[in-house]
């Protein structure tokens, strides 16, 4: 069901919260950027699982993304990290599931269980590489390490995301932030290729039962 | 099963990865990355891929073979077979 969350800012976020008031409540953090649509679909599946096996679990829209109204390019990962700290403490949170991306916007103090957790490196270069890839592809030549530096000092859009200066420099060594993992769910242990990888946004219900059921195991 | 073990057993390090990510960034099945040779054909053969899909595969492959694939490394050439991204990789491993 649709729910609202006091974020930082003053101001009020969705969230989609399956919560029954049950012992184990999940804070969910979505995967960030492009993933965030490609793995949506596969993200509230995962929640539905999860609810069918007793386990609450919510899925905030970070400040920026999704349904929020708070422009992106004033977004860090500081602020992202202060706002899940307020979703986890408002829908009292006993774990944080994060998907990819997500697991750079932890907050500290509650146990994090991560799936296939990104660096913010990683998700910079892939970005980067798309940007100069179209680029070429228009005829236009652009230099990646040129447009960091732009990035870090102005900002930077990338895949259609208006990143701030500060987010760019903070992604070039971000690392997952709530502490050493709970555990740590790879690809390998849900089987099938990362749908973060595909074309189009994409779901497999198969994927989505695996996670749920590693993350019932974990909790168990 | 063990058809599919033994199948992979035939390749060395680094073909195995480059077969392993392909099977994870092309959502194929173990049998077909198992069954390409350096004639099948990759990128340029998939008409769904875009410059965001490119990128985001060519990133994992770095990441879990260990190398940095420099944007004007990116052609046609390199991405077309599954032999000319072998050698690709395979040179920036020394292994050629």
């Amino acid at each position: 069901m649709i729910s609202a969350w006091p974020s930082p800012d003053g101001g009020e976020e969705y969230a989609l919260a399956l919560v029954e008031g049950r012992p184990h409540r999940l804070l969910v953090l979505p995967a960030l950027f492009d993933e965030a649509n490609k793995l949506r679909h596969f993200t509230v599946e995962t929640m539905r699982a999860l609810d069918a096996a007793g386990i609450d679990a919510v899925l905030p829209d970070l400040p920026g993304c999704n349904e929020s109204l708070a422009p992106l390019e004033t977004q860090t990962l500081a602020s992202w990290r202060a706002a899940t700290a307020d979703a986890a403490a408002h829908f009292e949170a006993t774990h944080v599931l994060s998907i990819r991306g997500g697991a750079l916007c932890e907050p500290t103090g509650i146990p994090a269980l991560r799936y296939a957790p990104a660096t913010g490196s990683a998700i910079l270069r892939g970005m980067l590489r798309a940007r100069v890839l179209a680029s070429k592809e228009a005829g236009l030549a652009e230099d990646r390490e040129q447009l960091l530096e732009h990035g870090r000092r102005n900002g930077l859009e990338l895949a259609g995301y208006r990143l701030g200066a500060a987010l760019v420099g903070e992604l070039e060594t971000a690392e997952p932030s709530g502490g050493a993992a709970l555990v740590n769910i790879g690809q390998g242990d849900i089987g099938g290729a990362g749908l973060w990888l595909r074309a189009e946004p994409d779901h497999s219900p198969e994927q989505a039962e695996a996670l749920a059921a590693a993350v019932a195991k974990a909790l168990a | 099963m063990s058809g599919e073990a033994m199948a992979f057993e035939q390749f060395d390090a680094t073909d195995l990865v480059m077969r392993e990510v392909l099977r994870d960034v092309l959502g194929l099945s173990q049998d077909r990355v198992a069954a390409f040779t350096p004639e099948t054909g990759l990128f340029g053969h998939l008409p769904e891929l875009d410059s965001m899909a490119v990128a985001g595969r060519l990133t994992e492959v770095e990441d879990r073979l260990g190398i940095v694939i420099e944007d004007d490394e990116v052609d046609g050439e390199m991405l077309e077979t599954y032999g000319a991204l072998l050698s690709f990789a395979r040179a920036k491993l020394g292994e050629d």
